[in-house]
């Protein structure tokens, strides 16, 4: 098959980052800046981001076999390249003062985006396997990245390696699953699997559901969803913020929009016992998750439990697209994977801004009377964590706001005391770092919450607390775009 | 748009309050105050207003969210007036007993004090579930800080007690209206949360129960009522005075109005089979309540208790669902609205003089402070009901009507005013009569009441009496809303009955 130009104007975001990269690369080899590598990283993003933007309205083609280009995925290009240019942003003044090769890291922060950008687009196996080892290689880099500083204040080394061994166990369990579909169609797409039992005689549903289950173990430990969240907490804990900041972000993300695909293309939710699968993990991911949080210190610990949670709400809304009309659930899905980065990288965000790659302040502790020595930062992180708990006037209401919708259709009562539950003991973590940033600060102030030090972070927070409210007060326009992309699911 | 208006004044007002405390410390406190009473001006003129079809004074109506056919509906009438009214009342008594109190971080204070109350301003007259849910737990964010920030010793444990109760039980509503939109959607094609709509779907059979209780729970969590009740003595002991005239007095009657609004009329079927249930859960709620009042040795959480047992009245006025006694419930939730709230800024005004709410160190009072113990006094005997005070109207009104719906239970908690005389008078016993001494606390700050309080106090003083001896002028206002609330549920409890 013939590429013609014509088929590259939609991988043109994926292009441009490709190009950032080589040319961030070419630019350390001449000469090494920290700040232009930075400036042209960010960029490159934002262009990227644009120009997915600018192709979204009238794009939709399948490029190749294994890249589908429609409003879907350039949506999800969209969000994920902005997200990374956050990342970015909030990266720089936190790795200015890291004694090592500083610049390559810009390099791994676009590979990893690059992964995200195939991922997103992916409606074929193969496609999903380079970008999420694309992806995955990356965020071992960055994971890892702070290494050689003298005294690091957490364990980068270890979190890497456990992230490597655990993620490419992972990714063996997910690639058995994929060649056991491959061996009965002989195809890769994910369309396929709703073949198996047609193409050969004999083998029963079983065989596909023992397949599918196994590529959906796969991916629930990249999703972090229980019982397979192990790594989640000690990952986020000793990576530098940044990296756990796209690792929780762009990196779950993609591959929920990978698994949403294959769900809906694989019309894997006609077998029961799929759907009872899909059930049960998200019943522990919810209930694991929200109580697990409760007995944290660390905010990044919390966070990363409160992430295993906040999956298993998304799979409610993954569960009930099999009951109900119309694309009432996949809208849900999305709106709330939007609203999850959203938050998330504001939360992760004002960690960020506090701390340096010399000393990181993650414990809650150390949030004591933020309120008033930073009421602007406190706030930020207030109304973060507020969404993160859905209550309204945030964009995590209304991505709540959907879930409860499609199960409601769905009539998935049981999934929902589940989701009430958890979303009251969630409640109950969340306002112990609110509460503690109310204290009076009797304590020493450990760290400079001065904004002149990182005017650009700053400017990200506000940007995030407006997208926050904006759309948690008038959600119209972000749901009309989501109900129109959500129809090529 | 007059009702935007009145929400918009406070919440600019709340924001402008915060900021100003950079230039001066003072501001906040006056800049409150003139919005609230800005607000209070502009909803006199709603008693002016010229009632539309379906007795509606003023109402706005624009589209919010498209993809749900969610609008920005606000509307009132007599009812909604009337709470609003009592908000406004109450949220200026609010700001002045917080004047003297509230020196830490006032701007802050006031910003979600003004919140709080823009908050309830919405609940009391949207029409839009969707929207009256926003401002259901919009209201609950600033309370939190409210009780948090400024509280006493235990003010972590109960504000989050505070919170998670009503916001998980807020979520169970949030599933009911959801079922509500849906079951429309299945029976006219879409989605609506409009309340007019609503009113039409038909939901028989068990499921109706089931949505019945979503609602049923979230307000009697907040109203509240036996099991639901125990957040209620946490928040409002360790709450600043400010905070418990705001929870006593305006945001326990969102629940009651809940329930004379959405609970009872979206279901009058299963409302009526509930009726029973309901009103034992009142029964019970009026005398173990004041059992348990009796026990207390913390004068606010003794009041607290009492709040429980007087509001049993409501729930027993609202599910016998006859003219006398809604009438009853809501004269009861205005009149409590006054002595409760004068009975917190009572206590928080001892507490902050001799900083303990320990009734057994108390004791002799009423030599010290003469005047503080005269209105104690009578507040106490406007609680218990004495008659030509507003609570008796409304608790013997509730009485009466239940009696037309179930005789036992009335009778039984019929009960409930002698055990108000015994624990009302056992406070004044305790605090005001008896030995004075002050081994248990420094008494230097022990002074009687300023003017400024008692100007407070006398305004409360006079809406209580005119309840009492005219309530007329506010029966006149609720009856035309009750009576269309109950003639429509009786016809459509008489078709089904038909069928």
């Amino acid at each position: 098959m013939d590429i013609t130009l014509a088929d590259l104007i939609p991988l043109l975001p994926l292009l441009v980052t490709t190009g950032t990269a080589v040319v961030a690369m070419t630019t350390i080899g001449i000469k090494r800046d920290y700040g232009i590598t930075a400036v042209i990283t960010i960029i490159g993003l934002l262009f990227a981001a644009l120009s997915a933007a600018y192709l979204m309205p009238n794009t939709n083609s399948q490029v190749t076999p294994l890249m589908v280009v429609d409003q879907y995925s350039l949506f999800f290009t969209v969000v994920t390249c902005a997200t990374a240019m956050f990342i970015a942003i909030f990266s720089y003044p936190y790795l200015a003062n890291l004694d090592d090769h500083k610049e390559e890291y810009y390099l791994l922060l676009v590979i990893a985006t690059i992964g995200a950008i195939v991922m997103v687009s992916s409606n074929h196996f193969v496609s999903t396997i380079l970008g999420l080892e694309t992806l995955s290689m990356s965020l071992y880099g960055m994971v890892a990245y702070p290494v050689h500083v003298k005294k690091p204040t957490k364990f980068p080394l270890e979190a890497s390696v456990k992230y490597l061994v655990l993620s490419a166990a992972a990714s063996g369990i997910l690639l058995f699953g994929i060649a056991l579909i491959y061996a009965q169609t002989g195809t890769l797409e994910f369309a396929s699997v709703v073949n198996v039992p047609n193409i050969t005689e004999g083998l029963d549903d079983g065989f596909t559901i023992t397949a599918l289950v196994l590529v959906f173990v796969g991916i629930a430990f990249k999703l972090s969803l229980a019982p397979f969240h192990m790594w989640t907490p000690d990952v986020y804990e000793g990576s530098p913020l940044p990296a756990t900041t796209f690792l929780a972000t762009i990196g779950k993300a993609a591959m929920f929009v990978v698994l949403l695909r294959l769900i809906e293309a694989s019309e894997a939710l006609t077998f029961n016992s799929f759907i009872l699968v899909i059930s049960l993990v998200a019943t522990a991911s919810i209930l694991a998750g929200n109580l697990l949080a409760l007995f944290q210190r660390s905010l990044k610990r919390v966070l990363a439990y409160s992430s295993i949670a906040h999956m298993g709400y998304l799979l409610i809304a993954v569960v009930a697209s099999h009951f109900v009309q119309g694309s009432i659930s996949v809208e849900a899905v999305t709106i709330y994977l939007v609203a999850y980065m959203i938050m998330s990288a504001g939360a992760f965000g004002v960690a960020t801004v506090t701390s340096s790659s010399e000393q990181e302040f993650d414990s809650i502790e150390d949030y004591k009377g933020l309120f008033w020595r930073s009421p602007w930062l406190a706030a930020v992180f207030t109304a973060m964590l507020l969404s993160l708990a859905g209550i309204p006037l945030t964009v995590g209401f209304i991505g709540k706001f959907y879930i409860f919708f499609a199960g409601v259709e769905a009539a998935l009562w049981i999934l929902l005391a589940v989701l009430i539950i958890g979303s009251g003991i969630g409640l109950y973590y969340y306002l112990r770092i609110v509460y503690c940033m109310l204290l009076s600060a009797d304590v020493e102030q450990k760290f400079d919450v001065a904004i002149g030090r990182n005017i650009s972070s700053h400017a990200v927070l506000v940007f995030l607390l407006v997208l926050l409210i904006g759309f948690g007060v008038y959600p119209a326009p972000l749901m009309a775009m989501i109900e129109t992309i959500s129809t090529y699911i | 748009m007059i009702l935007v208006w009145l929400i918009g004044i406070l919440f600019l007002g709340g924001i402008i309050a915060w900021l100003s405390e950079r230039l001066n410390p003072n501001y906040p406190r006056l800049i409150a105050l003139i919005t609230v009473l800005l607000d209070l001006v502009l909803m006199l003129t709603l008693l002016g207003a010229e009632p539309a079809t379906g007795g509606w004074v003023a109402a706005i109506d624009a589209p919010w969210i498209p993809r749900f056919t969610i609008s920005f509906y606000l509307a009132a009438d007599g009812l909604s007036v009337l709470l609003l009214l009592l908000t406004a009342f109450l949220g200026v008594i609010a700001i002045g007993s917080a004047w003297d109190e509230i020196k830490v971080r006032a701007g802050f204070f006031y910003f979600n004090l003004l919140w709080t109350l823009a908050g309830v301003l919405g609940v009391f007259t949207a029409l839009d579930l969707f929207l009256f849910f926003f401002f259901w737990e919009v209201m609950l964010i600033p309370m939190y800080f409210i009780i948090a920030i400024w509280g006493h010793e235990n003010k972590n444990y109960a504000a989050m007690k505070f919170f998670i109760f009503t916001q998980v039980t807020g979520m169970l509503m949030l599933v009911s209206i959801l079922m509500l939109a849906y079951f429309h959607y299945l029976q006219n094609g879409f989605v609506s949360f409009n309340y007019h709509d609503l009113l039409t779907v038909e939901t028989r059979g068990p499921l109706e129960m089931w949505i019945m209780l979503g609602f049923f729970i979230a307000f009697t969590t907040k109203l509240p009522s036996v099991p639901f009740h125990s957040w209620l003595p946490d928040a409002h002991s360790q709450a600043p005075t400010a905070g418990s005239v705001i929870l006593a007095g305006i945001l326990l009657k969102t629940g009651a109005y809940g329930l004379i609004r959405f609970a009872v009329p979206l279901f009058p079927e299963a409302s009526t089979s509930f009726a029973p249930f309901a009103m034992t859960l009142a029964a019970i709620s009026i005398l173990y309540c004041a059992k348990v009042a009796f026990a207390q040795t913390d004068i606010k959480r003794l009041i607290a208790y009492t709040s429980v047992s007087h509001m049993g009245f409501v729930t027993l006025g609202v599910y016998a669902w006859n003219e006398q006694a809604l009438q009853g419930a809501i004269m009861t939730m205005l009149a409590h609205g006054l002595s409760a709230a004068a009975l917190f800024m009572l206590a928080g005004g001892l507490q902050h003089r001799i900083h303990t709410r320990n009734m057994l160190d108390m004791g002799g009072f009423w030599a010290k402070v003469p005047r503080m113990a005269v209105v104690v006094l009578f507040f106490s005997i406007a609680a218990l009901g004495m008659p030509g005070l507003g609570n008796f109207i409304g608790e013997f009104l509730a009485l009466l009507g239940a009696f037309r719906a179930n005789i036992p239970l009335t009778v039984i908690s019929a009960f409930g005013l002698i055990f108000a005389s015994v624990y009302s008078l056992w406070v004044i016993q305790k605090v005001f009569h008896g030995e004075y001494t002050n081994s248990e606390f420094d008494d230097s700050h022990l002074t009687d009441l300023t003017y400024r309080e008692m100007v407070y106090y006398a305004t409360m003083i006079v809406g209580l009496i005119w309840m009492g001896m005219y309530p007329q002028s506010f029966l006149a206002l609720s009856q035309p809303v009750l009576l269309d609330l109950i003639s429509s549920t009786e016809e459509i409890v008489n078709i089904v009955v038909q069928n």
